[in-house]
């Protein structure tokens, strides 16, 4: 279908941007008819339904142009640049709400505390307010919480993740020296078997958050830093696991050669920025 | 350039499907182009609004709630719908053409990020019908006031972060296209200044547009799901809202206005038919433009009781951005002394630009001024001050980019006199418009009020004239597009259009052919608009 | 449209009489003058760079077009002419920000102030409480502007005096005294502005700003909220009376305050502000009819009227009951005093108005807007009610 000339390589017409938007578009309609407590879960779950139909069908698409040998080098670096922006954009995000964290602790709580000039705010406002983290604030929203102690679990789970990282660079080694497909199929489903057991012990987390502790989304700005931050890295953490099996499963079909195989690296590197992103959080969410 | 002409081995589908369907760079630009221009008249309707409200004292026409949608609304459609999908529109179109390249890297996510923008838009628009009406709390969305929007509240949400979406994929595409797909021979310095405002652009893109994904996103669950971003009793803060929102908006308003520098900087020596002045500074300008835009954001915020070491940090830096700034416009001044001038259309838009772009500039550079802006802070000043960088800033920079590469398009002129007709018209009634917005301001208008107290009667009768006949004139330019451009109506254009234009895009037939190029083109030394030390060959 | 060319001309002329209608005002404090200055300053400097800029441009617009500089020259390039141009407007801008740096210094330094005055915002009247004397009010936009500010309201803005400027209660201040103020709020985020006194700043829920000045001159001063606020955001403005200290501290006594000595204030203030709510001291009176009446009508255009109308009819399509036959206005004293005291679904509560006017909106409710009740409700009713 697409054409393939000496020098560029560009894809035949396709309607799946558009029906993947169309599902984007009804799933959001959804989700915020559901917020206005209107109804609308129909609505959420076809988009839903829509969008996922629509990337396993564009990514299938892709995956076939690629093991056809539709795709040069110069496609090649193409996904390599577009991946790397793409990461620094989920760099990005994740940057908004640390800035959120960083502000909160840094500023406005000193300042509901009486810091600095503003020893009014705490004296006229929140007298009985002081400033220890953890905190849900002056009105102690959510009432009385405790938190996740870091060398439990979350030490675990870092040492999940480093290790997983370290699993799917040998997976890597392994595909780059022509090692037998058994072998880098091993490490990855090593990979993918670490990642799965984050995500359970972060499921079990919350489950002991809201459980136990009355650590909640609720718990003020202690609360909302807390899940949002791990409530992303474990939404993208999912994202990997899925993309990893993928990869694994292509793997095994015996996609991939040793000098060409972006798809595996693009995951791979969208592997490494969760782990970083993850010991972002393990330092200033949970220990400091 | 003879080998291009031959193999066309898909042209354009039959029918709609070729618009939904299509993955071809120029497809793509026309689409973005149309959508732009619908919501320029749309957003420029819901001006009209505000200044019908606003031409006499009193309410006549709509309440105070109807009208702080109208603002709210006017400003999200002009930026996100108008200015930043025309320019997106105008890297579709120019950049693979003048960076040598078949299309942009990615021309199926390159569809995916126009059609968004239709539903993005689709779900903002609805909300004027919805129970507690449109947005009202400001393009800024700033909490506590935007949780008070109705059932409005998560359509705003999600419309933004659609147009995130697509502009971060919009940015990528160009970002990839710049790097990895330029011709043999067009090294980055070598490249149009076009592209380069484009790479820096789209820079910004990619490190912001996210930060307003957060920043609406904790607004999303601070109003729903029970967390305190934003909300002292749980040791949030809305003044963090702020920061989050102006490190995204600050940079913003740089996205968009350099693509209009790009558009400014590639005109301006076509027709004063010189190389353009200090190619290498215009570029080290705009990228510490960038690099200046991250560190200023809380310039818009000097009122909201910072510490004093920050205020004069923001200030101090917001001021230095005079210096870059000021090198653009010395530089277009020094590439038109001693030129030779002929001043078709779209040079009367960019010269119109580089005077009132100036004049906004100056009046941002006075905004800077901390204890000054105690006093100019959001009132009709700082209106008037954004509204001279985008109208005629960014927006006349789009009106001039349409009427000199129109023709290359579609392979037919525009007609000239009805340009110069549109151009004075424009440029007098803008003035009207915005110029009278000064006085108000100062003498101590606020902004985003429906009503006023009476000393401020006249100027606003003057903006309220200025503004109606503005949006009257935009329909000369329609016409002049629409008959001449578009139905082939117009002189037929030459692939050369205009006697000093230099780039690879004037080395293809006019109209454009449907591929460009699908080898990579081999570019001949003249062709290559930045840098020539030798005089230019006449054409 | 005669003052207009009047006011472009008198551009040129800085101090004219009408420089009000076209730049920032002079204002009447030493801080309000200096900024004043800085205004004139930048605007000097960037008129003469826009004069250099623009004549070059124009020069060059006329002198090198075609038809009589037929031939381009040749040259793109001067790294001495770059750098020059790089390093001129360094320069001028570093001559601007030092006194810019040395006024905004001085603007955040609020210490020794010797009155203290706690401005909360509400949506969409100003709370203006004197710390220490222990006076305080609710400034709101005045009736005879909000009656003209409605919706086609027929009456010609141009004779309402002040229209849209006009409060209520004015914010009385001496002149000659250093006076603090620290903002709040208690909904969205608003903005204290006072033009003539180049002060402005944001007044944040939960946080405390705080602002300073010392005025000049005794008058009257007008300014806006400056944030929007929603809704009214165009119609909470400002008014400060600045009168001599005598004077004031009459108006002071008359309010029922007393003055502080000075250097007991910022203590006094927070031992105060700590105490849980202090009920302002009301007067629990017991009132007559007519005073009832008359205040009541007051009250109940300022902060009733807006939802349940002039005369009671309220606003079926928005849900807003008739006050008019209303089982509640006719029923009952106690749930009527209750409504008003904490509001119900879209009515917020009032319980932040004195005890002596919600005794009168209520008595008013129930002996006028067609209603005929009989009966009278006292301050003592009222806040007998309160807390239960
Ligand atoms: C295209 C968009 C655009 C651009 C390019 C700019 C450019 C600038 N802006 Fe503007 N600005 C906006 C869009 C833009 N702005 C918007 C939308 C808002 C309001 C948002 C809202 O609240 O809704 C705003 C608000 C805004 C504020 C906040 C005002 C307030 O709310 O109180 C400030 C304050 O510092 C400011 C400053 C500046 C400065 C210093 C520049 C500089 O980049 C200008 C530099 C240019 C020049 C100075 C002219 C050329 C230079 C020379 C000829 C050299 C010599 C000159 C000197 C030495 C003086 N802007
Ligand atoms: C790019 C942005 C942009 C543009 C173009 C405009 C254009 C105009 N704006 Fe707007 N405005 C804003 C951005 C913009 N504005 C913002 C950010 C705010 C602040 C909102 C807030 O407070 O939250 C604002 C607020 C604002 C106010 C203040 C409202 C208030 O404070 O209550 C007013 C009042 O007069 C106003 C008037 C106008 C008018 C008369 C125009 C006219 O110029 C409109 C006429 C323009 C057109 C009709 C479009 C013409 C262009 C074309 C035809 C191009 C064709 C292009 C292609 C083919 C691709 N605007
Ligand atoms: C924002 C609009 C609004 C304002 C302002 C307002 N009210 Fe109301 N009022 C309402 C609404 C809505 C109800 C109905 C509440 C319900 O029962 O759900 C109501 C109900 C009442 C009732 C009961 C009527 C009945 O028959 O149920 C009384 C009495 C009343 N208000 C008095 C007042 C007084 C006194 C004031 C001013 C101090 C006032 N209201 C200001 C909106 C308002
Ligand atoms: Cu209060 Cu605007
Ligand atoms: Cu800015």
């Amino acid at each position: 279908m697409s054409t393939k000339t000496a020098g560029y390589f560009v894809p035949a017409p396709s309607a799946w941007p558009f029906y993947l938007t169309v599902g984007l578009f009804l799933m959001v309609q959804g989700i915020a008819s559901y917020l206005n407590g209107h109804g609308g879960s129909v609505l959420t779950w076809i988009g839903l339904a829509v969008v996922l139909a629509l990337v396993w069908v564009w990514m299938g698409g892709v995956i076939k142009e690629s093991e056809t040998g539709q795709y040069n080098d110069q496609v090649d670096m193409t996904y390599r640049w577009g991946m790397s922006w793409f990461i620094f954009s989920e760099v990005m995000f994740f940057a908004a709400f640390f800035g959120a964290l960083f502000y909160a602790r840094q500023l406005s709580l000193p300042w509901l505390g009486g810091a600095g000039d503003e020893v009014m705010t705490n004296a006229l406002l929140w007298p009985q307010f002081e400033n220890v983290w953890p905190t849900n604030g002056p009105s102690a929203l959510g009432g009385e919480f405790e938190i996740i102690p870091p060398w439990g679990v979350p030490f675990l789970n870092t040492l999940l993740l480093l290790t997983s990282g370290v699993t799917l660079t040998f997976a890597h080694h392994a595909l780059r020296e022509n090692k037998p497909r058994k072998v880098v199929v091993a490490w990855m489903w090593a990979t993918v078997a670490l990642g799965a057991t984050f995500l359970y012990f972060q499921a079990a987390e919350y489950a002991e958050a809201y459980g136990h502790l009355n650590l909640t989304l609720e718990s003020g700005i202690y609360g909302s830093t807390f899940f949002m931050l791990t409530g992303f890295h474990g939404m993208h953490v999912t994202l990997g696991t899925i993309m990893l099996i993928v990869i694994t499963f292509r793997l095994m079909k015996g996609h991939f050669k040793p000098d060409s195989h972006f798809g595996f690296e693009g995951v791979a590197w969208y592997w490494h920025f969760v782990d970083v992103v993850w010991l972002g959080l393990f330092v200033f969410v949970y220990i400091v | 350039m003879s080998e291009h002409h031959d193999h066309h081995d898909h042209g354009p589908e039959p029918g709609i499907m070729r618009w939904i369907k299509t993955t071809n760079h120029k497809d793509l630009g026309t689409l973005y182009l149309w959508f732009a221009f619908i919501m320029f008249f749309i957003g420029g309707v819901m001006s009209l609004i505000i200044r019908l409200e606003l031409f006499q004292p009193g309410l006549q026409w709509v309440n105070p709630e109807f009208f702080n949608s109208m603002t709210t609304m006017h400003a999200l459609i002009m930026i996100f719908g108008g200015v930043m999908p025309a320019f997106t529109g105008l890297a579709n179109w120019m950049i693979p053409m003048m960076v040598g390249a078949s299309d942009l890297a990615l021309p199926r996510v390159n569809n995916w990020g126009f059609w968004i923008l239709p539903f993005a838009f689709a779900l903002l628009l609805s909300t004027l019908f919805m129970d507690g009406g449109a947005p009202a709390g400001g393009w800024t969305m700033y909490p506590p006031l935007v949780l008070q929007t109705g059932d409005a509240f998560p359509f705003l949400i999600f419309a933004v972060h659609l147009m995130g979406i697509s502009s971060i994929t919009g940015a990528i595409n160009v970002i990839v296209t710049i790097l990895n797909m330029r011709a043999p021979g067009m090294t980055l310095l070598k490249m149009p200044l076009f592209a380069w405002s484009w790479l820096i652009t789209a820079y910004l893109l990619i490190a912001t547009m996210p930060v307003l994904a957060g920043a609406v996103t904790m607004l999303l669950t601070d109003k729903y799901f029970g967390t305190s971003f934003f909300s002292a009793a749980g040791g949030g803060d809305p003044v963090m809202f702020q920061h989050v929102f102006w490190f995204f908006g600050h940079p913003e308003v740089y996205i968009l206005i350099l693509p209009a520098f790009g558009i400014v900087s590639t005109i301006i020596p076509t027709f004063a038919r010189k190389t353009l002045f200090g190619y290498d500074s215009m570029v080290y300008a705009m990228a510490s433009i960038a690099f200046l835009s991250f560190i200023v954001w809380a310039h818009h915020m000097f009122t909201v009781g910072m510490p004093l070491a920050g205020e004069l940090f923001f200030m101090f830096a917001t001021m230095l951005i005079a210096v870059p700034t000021g090198v653009k416009v010395f530089n277009w001044i020094a590439t038109m002394w001693r030129g030779s001038m002929t001043f078709e259309t779209p040079m009367l838009f960019a010269l119109g630009f580089v005077f009132l772009f100036t004049l906004g500039g100056f009046s941002g550079l006075m905004l800077a001024i901390a204890p000054a802006d105690f006093q100019y802070h959001d009132s009709y000043f700082v209106v008037a001050h954004f509204h001279y960088v985008l109208v005629p800033g960014a927006v006349f920079s789009i009106i001039a980019a349409m009427y000199y590469w129109l023709p290359k398009w579609t392979g037919h002129m525009y007609n000239e006199s009805l340009g110069k007709l549109h151009f004075w018209l424009s440029a007098i009634s803008i003035n009207v418009t915005f110029f009278p917005q000064h006085f108000s301001g100062l003498a101590g208008m606020p902004r985003r009020i429906p009503d006023y107290a009476v000393q401020f009667t006249d100027w606003n009768v003057l903006s309220s004239i200025g503004a109606f006949a503005f949006f009257v004139a935009q329909f000369i330019m329609v016409y002049n597009w629409i008959a001449n451009c578009v139905m082939k109506k117009g002189d037929v254009a030459s692939a050369r259009v205009w006697e000093g234009a230099h780039g690879l895009e004037w080395t293809v037939p006019s109209p454009a052919p449907y591929h460009t190029f699908e080898v990579p083109p081999r570019i001949s030394e003249e062709e290559i608009t930045a840098v020539h030390d030798q005089p230019l060959p006449a054409h | 449209m005669g003052r207009l060319i009047w006011g472009l001309t008198g551009l040129l002329l800085s101090h004219s009489a009408l420089a009000a209608e076209y730049n920032m005002p002079v204002g009447v404090t030493e801080i309000s003058r200096e900024v004043h200055g800085l205004h004139m300053l930048i605007f000097g400097v960037c008129c003469a760079i826009g004069i250099v800029v623009f004549g070059v441009m124009i020069y060059s617009i006329f002198a090198h077009r075609k038809s009589v500089h037929p031939k381009p020259a040749d040259f793109h390039e001067s790294i001495k002419v770059e750098i020059a141009w790089t390093v001129a407007p360094f320069v001028i801008l570093i001559a601007m920000a030092i006194p810019a740096a040395g006024t905004l210094i001085k603007m955040e330094d609020s210490s020794d102030s010797e009155i203290t005055i706690k401005v909360t915002g509400y949506q969409w009247k100003w709370h203006y409480e004197y710390l220490n004397e222990g006076v305080s009010f609710f400034s709101s936009l005045h009736e005879d502007s909000n009656r003209a500010r409605q919706l086609n309201s027929g009456i010609n803005p141009a004779d309402v005096p002040n229209y849209l400027l006009a409060v209520d209660n004015e914010l009385v201040l001496p002149v000659g005294k250093r006076i603090r103020f620290l903002l709040t709020s208690n909904d969205v985020i608003h903005a204290w502005w006072m033009p003539a006194f180049a002060i402005k700043k944001d007044a944040v829920p939960g946080y405390i700003n705080d602002l300073w000045t010392k005025i000049d001159e005794p008058g009257i001063y007008r300014g806006q909220c400056a944030e929007l606020c929603g809704r009214d955001h165009g119609f909470m403005p400002i008014v400060v009376r600045a009168v001599q200290p005598e004077v004031y501290e009459q108006w002071i006594a008359k309010r029922g305050g007393k003055i502080a000595g000075a250097e007991e204030a910022v203590a006094q203030a927070v031992v105060a502000a700590a105490a849980p709510v202090a009920v302002v001291a009301s007067e629990l009176a017991t009132l007559s009819k007519s005073e009832l009446m008359a205040e009541g009508e007051k009250v109940y255009k300022n902060y009733c009227s807006a939802c349940h109308q002039a005369d009671g009819s309220g606003m079926a399509a928005a849900n807003f009951p008739a006050l008019t036959g209303s089982a509640v206005a006719n029923g009952p004293v106690d749930t009527h005093i209750d409504r008003v005291l904490k509001g119900r679904n879209a009515m917020a509560a009032f319980a932040y108005l004195q005890d002596r006017e919600i005794a009168a909106v209520v008595t008013y409710e129930r002996n006028a807007l067609g209603n005929a009740a009989g009966d009278l409700v006292q301050p003592a009713d009222v806040a007998a009610r309160r807390g239960l």
